[in-house]
């Protein structure tokens, strides 16, 4: 086919380039912002700065109107994991508010609602709930000293003679008034510094399974999500990006585009890591959709590294032979002549998040302002980012949090690519002369193919035992991407050239003679957290070999952990304890063909243990029931918890799945929709039953912390049953 | 000017003929609870009814509508059995971040009008075209079940 090629530089389509680029790291949270943050697995807080007193203004997270509806601000992104509601709940409760009055709402950026941990506004490592449990209990138990103040005041009575019960302050005699009626009076009055907090006996909200504020919406069709927003006279933009990470554009014909109806323009513009693309802007969707692939391009792809995925592995596998930096220390001088050893090496591959919502971001720049709509889980990074690309102060932007359809990672994103990606766009816009709203959207496409994948890795083992099957030497290493490298989270995170959430997971906390290392090699495919991290590989790696150290030692895998734990773990061992006593383990007889499996982690400061029931039907391994012990100190909404482990299951079931994987040729991701990157279906889901440990110790999360030992407990059940040891994700028992 | 009957209504709609249901439902009409979550047939998220029999909009022209019912999770609330489907899927608590759901009550509801006691084997297989990356599935298939009661 003969094309005729127009020169991208022209009057008409000035090739439009923000010599910014995108942006460094350590820019966007800008100097000094963050103080402190979780080193995953320590449970500790690594504090650059003492901490400032957080402001707890009770007029930024609650609104109560004349008809007595409480309206809670949340600080965090809703993608599902429920915070909407159990932020709400710890509110509620110390507020002593009419729960069925409570309606909840996602905060927008703002200096208020910033995690007093972290130091900025952010959602992720399954904190909410852990870092805003007495944030929120202080915020409603303030706002509840100052409604009955207000009443005491106006009956000139002691607030001691007052109290407050669902939603009604009561006086002496039969004096009585509703939220709705003092609340003008109340939030005008000074904030306690000081409050009492409630005995938990006397909670009646926390802790009990309450269902979701956002349920009836969300199965009505009502709940709008950010790419269902729209603004008056907005353009719809599609991004053709360039197929190999960083590559740029030589020419293009936009001529075919350009004659679809309903489109405006096609703009040059800067993509990241030095490459650039298209953006078509269109009335619609469908028609910036056909004029994308009306698009004739070439691609300039020459400085940019292509990654194979076949030659990646073989290079990832040479270098887990090779010495690394070292992450755990250990003797493990008895490896050479231990008597029996064991070897084994593991790959996993990248994994695009695939959230069922994919990425889109509104953004309506005006001279001086810009306003952004999106689902961001980052959004004091994300707002400075903004404010940079645009050339504004971050008080001069504003940005929306929207309800997201999935995250799992995906939405937290320290260099806040695609919103930033959006502003360039809107500069590029600008540029050509127009104004008004766009509305960037991604296709499934786009989404499988643009990279910021859980990383791919390696994983190679040397054990060597006693004749009893005694650990006396394990020499591991992992070769993967670096997440937290080149964001500005890397000084934290980063230690010794040991990036801490690649080898979270690892060794503790069972006492194993393990030294650790790693290689972390510099590849052109774009990377990113993906639900539970580190552990996502480390998990399996752990509770597989722990199956198979079982195994040599003739010992039951469940006892054998509780070997390895010792007296020092009542966490560890109270999961694991609930798991097997619910589920039947060494008790009910299996049917025939079916096999138990084991495996137990923590993350995120949360314990879950899982005994499953698997079979091989036909070559196919299938998962039938799941049994899980959760210990995360009080649970907060157990409903909640239930859906989180229920869904972390069937997440964690996809990653086994044949097709599950995303693998590059000569630098373009072969997946392109879920044709051809599986996840799991309805038909996968096998029957998930959740207890909870009882405690009274402050919350830690669950959002994640479901999804680590289904895989390994999945694959313990296969090998009892064939013999074979799975050391993949996906599985492939055929090569097992 | 084409029209086309959304709902009980009959809508004048200004779309190349070839414009897929989805995209005039969402752009043109602003009717957003049907969602857009692949394109390509292959998620479930697009689901509406044609004459009462779930398609996915996403690769259904509306020119395949011509002279037929659309329906759409926004008519749901005042349909005998969606309604019994939402207040299933209310009761069991089922949406996390909800986006597949139009989809899902719209298969489910399909389903049910179809067989009014489907097992387990049915489920799957009228529900496994609607992908739920949160993994709603296990309280999606409790809920058809408790729906169908609710109507039996």
């Amino acid at each position: 086919m003969h094309v005729e090629w127009f020169r991208p530089v022209t009057p008409a389509h000035a090739r439009i380039v923000t010599r910014r680029g995108f942006l460094k790291a350590g820019s966007i949270l800008g100097g000094g912002l963050v103080l402190g943050f979780c080193l995953p697995g320590a449970g500790k807080f690594a504090h650059a700065q003492p901490a400032r007193a957080p402001s707890y203004a009770p007029n930024a997270f609650l609104r109560i109107a004349p008809d007595n509806t409480v309206t809670i601000l949340v600080n965090r992104l809703e993608f599902g994991q429920g915070v909407n509601t159990s932020l709400p709940m710890l509110i509620a409760e110390e507020l002593d508010a009419d729960w069925s009055l409570v309606r909840s709402e996602l905060a927008p950026a703002g200096e208020a609602y910033k995690d007093a941990n972290f130091g900025m506004q952010m959602t992720g490592g399954s904190s909410s709930v852990k870092h805003s449990y007495l944030q929120c209990r202080e915020i409603g138990a303030k706002a509840r000293a100052m409604l009955i103040s207000a009443a005491a005041q106006g009956w000139k009575v002691a607030p001691e003679a007052c109290r407050a019960v669902r939603g009604v302050v009561f006086g002496p005699g039969d004096k009585k008034l509703s939220y709705g009626a003092l609340a003008k009076a109340a939030m005008a009055l000074p904030v306690p510094d000081k409050v009492t907090l409630k005995n938990p006996r006397d909670f009646t909200i926390i802790g009990k399974p309450t269902a979701r504020l956002d349920a009836r919406v969300k199965s009505t069709g009502r709940q709008k999500f950010g790419i269902d927003h729209r603004e008056p006279d907005m353009k719809t933009v599609l991004v053709m990006r360039p197929p190999v990470f960083g590559s740029s554009l030589v020419k293009f014909d936009a001529a075919k585009a350009k004659s679809i109806t309903g489109v405006i323009d096609v703009l040059e513009i800067v993509t990241e890591a030095g490459g650039s693309g298209l953006a078509v802007i269109a009335s619609g969707y469908w028609p910036a959709r056909l004029a994308r692939e009306a698009l004739i391009v070439e691609w300039d792809d020459s400085a940019v590294e292509k990654v194979s995925s076949a030659q990646q592995l073989k290079d990832y596998q040479a270098l887990a032979r090779k010495p690394g930096t070292l992450a755990k220390p250990a003797d493990i001088s008895k490896l050479a002549a231990a008597p029996k050893k064991i070897e084994a090496e593991f790959s996993f591959p990248y994994l695009a998040h695939a959230p069922m919502e994919p990425l889109n971001c509104v953004v309506h720049l005006k001279e001086g302002a810009c306003t952004v709509w999106a689902g961001s889980q980052f959004q004091t990074g994300d707002q400075n980012a903004i404010a940079q690309m645009a050339d504004l102060k971050p008080e001069q932007v504003t940005l929306h949090t929207m309800m997201a359809g999935g995250g799992f990672g995906r939405r937290a994103i320290p260099n806040s690519h695609y919103i930033v990606e959006a502003v360039t766009i809107a500069r590029a816009y600008r540029e050509s002369g127009r104004s008004g709203p766009l509305k960037v959207v991604w296709s499934r496409e786009d989404d499988i193919k643009g990279g910021y994948y859980r990383p791919a890795h390696v994983h190679r083992a040397e054990i060597g035992l006693d004749e009893q099957g005694k650990v006396l030497a394990w020499n591991h290493t992992i070769v993967g991407q670096s997440i937290m490298k080149g964001t500005p989270f890397e000084a934290f995170m980063v230690r010794n050239g040991v990036d801490a959430t690649m080898t979270e997971g690892m060794r503790e906390p069972y006492a194993l003679p393990m030294k650790l290392s790693v290689h972390a090699p510099v590849v052109n495919v774009p990377v990113l957290w993906w639900r539970s991290v580190g552990a996502t590989h480390t998990a399996f790696v752990m509770e597989t070999l722990i199956d198979e150290l079982a195994q040599v030692a003739k010992t039951d895998p469940v006892a054998y952990r509780k070997m390895l734990l010792g007296d020092s773990h009542p966490r560890h061992m109270a999961a694991l304890e609930l798991a097997v006593a619910k589920s039947g383990y060494g008790k009910s007889r299996l049917p025939a063909g079916r096999a138990w499996g084991v495996a137990m982690h923590e993350s995120f400061d949360s314990v879950v243990a899982y005994v499953v029931e698997a079979s091989v039907d036909k070559g196919v391994p299938r998962l039938h029931k799941v049994t899980g012990g959760v210990h995360c100190n009080r649970a907060v909404n157990p409903l909640s918890i239930e859906a989180q482990v229920q869904g972390a299951v069937l997440m964690a079931l996809g990653t086994t799945l044949p097709g599950a994987a995303i693998t590059l040729k000569d630098g373009v991701v072969e997946q392109q929709n879920f044709n051809d990157y599986v996840v799991a279906r309805m038909s996968d889901m096998p029957h998930v039953e959740v207890h909870i440990v009882p405690s009274t110790d402050a919350p830690t999360g669950m959002g994640e912390p479901g999804l680590p030992p289904l895989a390994p407990a999945f694959a313990n059940a296969i090998a009892r049953l064939t013999g074979k040891r799975l050391r993949s994700l996906p599985f492939d028992l055929a090569s097992a | 000017m084409a029209s086309l009957n959304i709902n009980g209504r009959d809508m004048p709609v200004d779309a190349d003929p070839a414009t897929p249901i989805l995209w005039v439902l969402r752009d043109n009409l602003n009717m957003t609870g049907t969602k857009f979550g692949c394109g390509a047939a292959l998620c479930g998220a697009c689901t509406v009814h044609l004459d009462g029999a779930p398609i996915r909009s996403c690769v259904t022209p509306i020119a395949a509508a011509a002279g037929k019912k659309i329906t759409t999770i926004e008519a749901m609330e005042s349909d005998k059995i969606g309604k019994a489907v939402q207040d299933a899927w209310v009761k069991l608590d089922v949406p996390q971040c909800g986006y597949c759901q139009s989809g899902q009550v719209m298969s489910a509801t399909a389903l049910l009008r179809a067989n009014k006691a489907p097992s387990d084997a049915d489920i799957d297989a009228a529900m496994s075209g609607n992908i739920c990356r949160c993994g709603t599935y296990q309280r999606i298939r409790a809920a058809i079940k408790d729906a169908a009661k609710a109507i039996a």
